[in-house]
């Protein structure tokens, strides 16, 4: 049994990184406050029987995500929506229409630059969340395709399909911070 | 360029394309993109997918700015460790300890 004081400990312990982790999953401040005291609720519950065989961190970090993605459910925003506009276009040749890269910024110059960095969080934001998640579970949390697959019920070839989706729509989104055509 | 220009060049283009051995169009190389990525060509696609890029600068560009546009949003996404501990929310604390006793 875990008594109060323990449970005030491990929530201390926890609590900054597992809320930085669900606003990064969110990304909305409100919404991970509410997914972060889920994950504790679950925390505490399956306490009792947590075997030890991963890290207790491991283990609240998975806890973690499953309660962000259950808000994602809740919410209806893990449904498949269309991003056809921002995938590449092909004439009726199947030739790739993009016009001639005179510049490329390179990633320094947009780090470095507040103002880009807030363009390309915007451009992120315009994905929808069942392709975004995907992005962020496999290259960001460092999930492998298989275990992404698990996590949101869908299968490997889908992931991989709403990954590449996801990546051109970027291409796309950011396009103009890309080409250097937006002011900083 | 006009586009008379661009239609007469792109017409060429899938003409060459479709007339060279082992050629691919740019829609069926947008399929090879990720498999390319991820390491899961096999010998044969590489190398239609390497001919293909070497022939072709739209997908070339194409490929560029999306490895790019990985990376970006890659850095940006990508949580700075900060050497100042997170500021801890005290009333999300307390809302969690009494939520436990219910």
């Amino acid at each position: 049994m875990v008594t109060d004081a323990q449970a005030e400990q491990l929530v201390r312990e926890n609590i900054g990184w597992m809320l930085r982790l669900a606003e990064r999953l969110l990304r909305d401040p409100e919404l991970a406050k509410d997914a972060t005291q889920e994950a504790f609720i679950n925390a505490f519950v399956g306490l009792e029987n947590f075997e030890g065989r991963s890290s207790l961190k491991t283990w609240l970090y998975r806890i973690t995500i499953y309660a962000s993605l259950s808000k994602l459910r809740q919410l209806k925003r893990l449904a498949e929506q269309p991003i056809d506009e921002y995938l590449p276009e092909f004439d009726r040749y199947e030739c790739r229409i993009e016009l001639p890269w005179t510049h490329l910024a390179s990633t320094q110059e947009i780090m470095e630059n507040e103002s880009l960095r807030a363009r390309v969080n915007i451009g992120i934001d315009v994905l929808p969340d069942s392709y975004r998640i995907v992005l962020q579970l496999r290259d960001i949390e460092g999930y492998n395709t298989s275990e992404v697959a698990e996590l949101l019920d869908i299968s490997d070839a889908n992931v991989k399909v709403r990954l590449h989706r996801a990546r051109s729509a970027l291409k796309k989104l950011l396009e103009p911070i890309l080409r250097g055509e937006v002011d900083s | 360029m006009n586009i008379r220009k661009i239609g007469l060049r792109q017409l060429l283009k899938s003409f060459m394309m479709k007339r060279i051995h082992h050629m691919i169009t740019c829609k069926e190389f947008e399929d090879f993109v990720q498999r390319h990525l991820d390491g899961e060509l096999s010998d044969k696609q590489r190398s239609t997918f390497e001919w293909h890029l070497s022939l072709c600068r739209e997908c070339r560009e194409y490929l560029a700015a999306y490895k790019h546009a990985i990376e970006i949003t890659n850095a940006v996404l990508t949580p700075v460790k900060s050497p100042i501990p997170d500021e801890v929310p005290e009333d999300l604390i307390k809302a969690i300890l009494e939520a436990r006793k219910h």
